[in-house]
């Protein structure tokens, strides 16, 4: 078990928790397991086409984990994932 | 409705107006509805883009959100300039928003600012709706 802390503005859909508890082997399953949890997130963090919105940046401990192995980036139990957005627009 | 001081407003024209021609944008940090402080950061997108697009990065993100944290606030939303355009949401703004965050944006013609609007993202993404801004 992991545990995954929200950014303030999806923090709605996990009943005001700043942290929550995800499963998986792997930052992949977590999602899932996330999704599972609380489904009222999934269309802010994924797109129409089930991929990760753009704005979706994951991090283990200090590290992005598109610098890892990305969403099959392995997970250990009690390691801490952040989700942070980039905030952009035009 | 967004509450918004007088002296916080002109700091946020300020800051679209110091941008222009490229778009200035930070963080609103409040809550309930009220923006108590700013926290204007820099345009990271790259030099070619900074005229019509905005982009505040995880790890000027996660510093507004220790900020927040030490004013025992949140962050509530964003600011950002539109330089010579109206000051309504884009599409690329909508793709890339956050729910429950207010979004002003402020229209700045020829590098002076003119007004600002605030919008929320409706929560199955379709659009955004208009919020008020109150002068407090």
């Amino acid at each position: 078990m992991s545990t995954l802390k929200i950014p303030t503005p999806l923090r709605s859909y996990t009943n005001g928790q700043a942290e929550v508890t995800v499963n998986g082997g792997d930052v992949a399953s977590a999602m899932t397991s996330l999704i599972r949890e609380y489904p009222a997130l999934k269309p802010h963090l994924y797109s129409e086409q089930g991929e990760l919105r753009a704005f979706v940046n994951l991090f283990l401990g200090e590290n992005n984990i598109k610098d890892l192995q990305g969403l099959e980036t392995p997970l250990r139990e009690n390691d801490r994932l952040i989700l942070i957005p980039s905030i952009a627009g035009g | 409705m967004l509450a918004v001081s007088r002296e916080l407003l002109a700091r946020i024209h300020r800051d679209g107006e110091e941008a222009y021609p490229e778009e200035g944008a930070g963080f609103l940090i409040g809550n309930e509805g009220s923006v108590v402080e700013i926290f204007p950061l820099p345009n990271a997108r790259e030099d070619t883009a900074r005229h019509n697009r905005y982009l505040i990065t995880p790890e000027d993100y996660l510093k507004a959100e220790l900020t927040a944290d030490r004013l025992g606030l949140s962050l509530i939303g964003v600011f950002h300039s539109h330089p010579d355009h109206p000051n309504r949401p884009s599409e690329f703004d909508r793709d890339w928003a956050q729910p429950f965050f207010s979004y002003i944006i402020t229209s700045v013609n020829k590098g002076k600012a003119i007004e600002s609007r605030s919008w929320l993202l409706k929560e199955d993404r379709s659009e955004f709706l208009e919020e008020k801004i109150q002068i407090k």
